[in-house]
């Protein structure tokens, strides 16, 4: 049988909010299974999603950012509604009760269904945000130029 | 009288929202030779619109889809 080339898609993760990130790993979940290749480019503050729970920072700046918007994907709160938190748990309640994955657990469906993540070297530099520091299953950390070529091979290309 | 479909496969995607049936479809597909048939049974309304589209972009085939009271039953078949 000739292997057929697979569709792809690629997409950059800008967000760091709850809200959009959940959309971004559906959408990704969702290509993965309808057969298609699919790498997700997370940059500034996407790159809360590929976070472990660790604390970052070096310079005074980097550890304040580190403080103030620190923690792992479990940490990230909804674009609206958020009240210091008490979004972020009514949120995750709701969804629970109807069943719908979690962020994390929509994360690690994405990995296995072979969607590949890669981070942005540029935010981690400025951010202070070091590849030890984001989970394991990263396959690199990368630039523009390494999105440009795979959006483009994609048969289409999304920014969250 | 009907056709009796021979079933290879039964999935329970019962209370399972997007983006969960067409995944545990897609996981589930590999489990039945080419050509044989998946029996899924899904609640989620949209999953109407998304298991079809899902067939369509990966080259599967649904036989048959009935909805009896809530519950959505696909054939899927598949080709590849």
């Amino acid at each position: 049988m000739v292997e057929e080339k697979k569709k792809k898609v690629s997409m950059v993760i800008f967000s760091g909010d709850m809200d959009k990130l959940m959309a971004a790993f559906i959408i990704a979940t969702g290509a993965a299974a309808s057969n298609m290749e699919v790498i997700m480019f997370f940059t500034f503050w996407g790159l809360r999603a590929l976070k472990k729970k660790v604390s970052t920072g070096k310079s005074l700046f980097g550890r304040m950012l580190g403080l103030m918007y620190g923690g792992d994907i479990n940490r990230a709160t909804p674009s609206k509604m958020s009240f210091g938190g008490i979004g972020r748990w009514m949120f995750k309640k709701m969804m629970k009760a109807k069943n719908v994955s979690s962020l994390p657990e929509l994360r690690q469906m994405a990995l296995d269904l072979g969607v590949k993540m890669y981070g942005c070297q540029m935010s981690m530099e400025v951010m202070e945000i070091p590849r030890e520091t984001l989970i394991d299953q990263v396959t690199d950390s990368v630039g523009v130029g390494f999105f440009i070529e795979q959006a483009q091979e994609s048969n289409f290309t999304m920014f969250i | 009288m009907a056709e009796e479909i021979k079933v290879d496969l039964e999935l329970n995607l019962k209370g399972l929202l997007c983006p969960l049936p067409m995944v545990r479809v897609s996981q589930n597909i590999k489990n039945v030779p080419v050509g044989g048939i998946i029996k899924a049974t899904a609640t989620d309304p949209g999953s109407l619109a998304d298991i079809p589209s899902w067939a369509k972009s990966t080259g599967n085939e649904i036989l048959k889809s009935e909805r009896i009271g809530p519950e959505i039953i696909f054939y899927i078949k598949r080709i590849k």
